[in-house]
């Protein structure tokens, strides 16, 4: 036990614990008093707003007759959404999108990841070109794509037109499985850096010798990165799985711009959902009902990458 | 002498492949950001030429003059924008950092009951979809009368970058040894002294990406701000991008230019925190 953390359960403790120290000044423990900026913020803009939205998902609410917001009904908007196959439709899509999304991204990320890992010279400057699409704002991403996408003017039929690979323009973001694919390129150009850079600080962290130990035994190249390179920067890729699982829902902003949920709602996402359930048709209660169900879904997510963190911790832990 | 050769041989295509794949991946990052920005240089004629353009004939800087003088391309009052933008992520910033810093050293440097499920608890606000939020929120902005303002949209922001600022903190802080602040204490420093001129100058580089971390999110915050900021008053940049997609004709050049404005401070200040960045998230996260 270190002395500082001594003293601060000392100061904690010590009206139950040490009343012979009483004549001391009363004192707040310390780490609360240095966490309570963090509390009331938190409790402020999102813990008492999602209470409210969390009652408020039992009433019909709607923003244009507010009086409605004192009507409780139970049960009946989640009931509602239970059968509205539509939504289930959309929620299928969501899970979908993030899962090829999430899956794609940590295998190209890993790709990317040992090709640079590899490269003897000019690594850095790699490494900053490989964070390009971190900085880009989901917003600007779509934009980007859905102008690279453009059936009339975009680049992507351009070259293909111009490369003689199709006649005619491929109405990307009109057709909806077309929109979907784009959507997804899109989703992975912004994030496979994510996976890049953290799996890429784990091979440089990662000790040379037991890949040369293994080598000297007569591991083929494929053994070699298995057993021994997969295992340490295991975490590391964790790790990343789980900063993007915290903010998954910025494909909201990415599919907003491209599609705005269209063609005919092909692409339609939870996140869009909720929000033109919110807004456009002011259906609040409903909207806030979808909200607490997307809101679970992100909390699967982060948990099951956060499990996992923990376990390839536990796991490489005694070798570190 | 032939095992030799065709180990060579081997060696080089190897070679090759590395060079030809790392190229690959390479344009493919790239590719798009830099279609942006030859998008807007060049005349809308020549990005909506069929057959396409593909060597620019003339280069200008024709968007971002018109974007900058005054009420810009097609009505969309860049300039306000620009200046929400920056109020607001700086303000954001500053707080979340003094509130982050405040809770990151708690979490680096102290026991205390409950360390664990706090900090998950923490990261779990950040879970919850911005859009999932915005219906309370703008359900209490509207009650409180603050939506379309910048106090609204800071501290939506300071709140959003809480639990990341502290996990990063409490990384950089756990990265200084703990006995430079006990040998600085039994020199005499009080413990507010030991933190202020021993912790703090060592973290600093860390906390200050942890800044530039918590910049970049308000700054590139979309689904909050859509929804709570209606006007000039409070409009940050990504929503004004919003703006342009709206309308029925798309004033491509004028977008890729307010798309480069954007993107160029978020380039500056992330090619300078690139290295500490990865170091603060796994450091807190590997170490437990």
């Amino acid at each position: 036990m270190d002395p500082a953390g001594a003293i601060a359960q000392d100061s904690g403790y010590e009206q139950e614990k040490a009343p012979a120290k009483r004549s001391r000044r009363w004192k707040v423990p310390v780490p609360f008093l240095l966490l309570l900026p963090a509390f009331v913020v938190l409790a402020a803009v999102v813990v008492v707003p999602l209470a409210l939205s969390l009652y408020s998902s039992f009433t019909p609410f709607r923003l244009t007759r507010p009086d409605t917001f004192w009507t409780f009904i139970g049960f009946r908007n989640y009931v509602r959404l239970l059968s509205d196959w539509e939504f289930w439709v959309t929620f299928g899509r969501t899970v979908l999108l993030l899962t090829v999304a999430l899956n794609l991204e940590m295998v190209l990320g890993l790709g990317l990841a040992l090709l640079v890992e590899k490269a003897t010279r000019g690594q850095r400057l790699l490494r900053t070109i490989m964070m390009f699409p971190m900085m880009f704002s989901p917003v600007l991403v779509g934009f980007q794509f859905k102008f690279l996408f453009n059936d009339n003017i975009g680049l992507i039929n351009n070259a293909l037109q111009a490369l003689g690979l199709t006649d005619s323009a491929i109405p990307w973001l009109i057709d909806g499985t077309l929109a979907f694919i784009a959507i997804l390129v899109a989703e992975i150009w912004s994030s496979t850096a994510v996976f890049a850079i953290f799996i890429l600080a784990g091979l440089m962290a990662m000790p040379k010798e037991p890949v040369e130990a293994a080598k000297v035994d007569g591991c083929t190249p494929w053994q070699t990165f298995r057993y021994v390179t997969w295992p340490f920067i295991m975490p590391f890729a964790y790790i990343a799985m789980t900063i993007r699982s915290l903010d998954i829902a910025r494909a909201y902003d990415i599919v907003k711009i491209m599609t705005d949920g269209g063609p005919a709602k092909r692409t339609e996402i939870l996140w869009t959902l909720i929000a033109r359930t919110g807004y456009a048709d002011a259906r609040m209660g409903v909207a806030n009902a979808m909200a607490y169900i997307a809101i679970l879904l992100s909390i699967v997510f982060t948990a099951m990458f956060f499990r996992q963190l923990a376990k390839a911790r536990a796991q490489v832990g005694a070798e570190w | 002498m032939d095992a030799n050769a065709a180990h060579r041989a081997k060696r080089g295509v190897l070679k090759a492949a590395h060079l030809v794949g790392l190229f690959l991946a390479m344009a493919f990052i790239c590719l798009p950001g830099l279609w942006i920005v030859l998008s807007s240089l060049r005349p809308t004629v020549e990005i909506m030429a069929k057959p396409p353009v593909w060597i620019p004939q003339q280069l200008s800087f024709d968007a971002y003059v018109a974007m900058f003088s005054g009420v810009g391309q097609g009505g969309i009052p860049v300039i306000e924008y620009f200046r929400n933008s920056i109020i607001i992520s700086v303000t954001s910033t500053v707080i979340a950092l003094a509130v982050g810093m405040a809770g990151g050293y708690a979490f680096a440097r102290y026991r205390f009951p409950g360390k664990s499920p706090i900090f998950l608890g923490f990261m779990l606000t950040r879970t919850v979809p911005g859009i999932a939020l915005s219906l309370p929120l703008f359900f209490v902005y509207a009650r409180l009368g603050i939506i379309d303002t910048h106090f609204g949209l800071i501290l939506a922001y300071v709140a959003l970058n809480v639990p990341f600022t502290i996990w990063l903190i409490d990384g950089f802080f756990r990265q200084v040894p703990k006995d430079l602040a006990e040998a600085a204490q039994i020199d005499g420093c009080t413990r507010w002294q030991a933190f202020w001129q021993v912790e703090f100058p060592l973290a600093r580089p860390g906390i200050a990406s942890a800044g530039i971390f918590a910049f970049l999110t308000s700054w590139n915050e979309f689904a909050l701000a859509s929804q709570l900021t209606r006007s000039t008053n409070s409009k940050t940049l990504p929503v004004g991008l919003l703006d342009y997609t709206a309308e029925f004709t798309i004033d491509w050049r004028g977008m890729c230019a307010l798309a480069v404005v954007m993107i160029i401070p978020a380039l500056v200040l992330t090619f300078i925190v690139q290295k500490h960045l990865v170091s603060g998230l796994t450091s807190g996260a590997v170490k437990g």
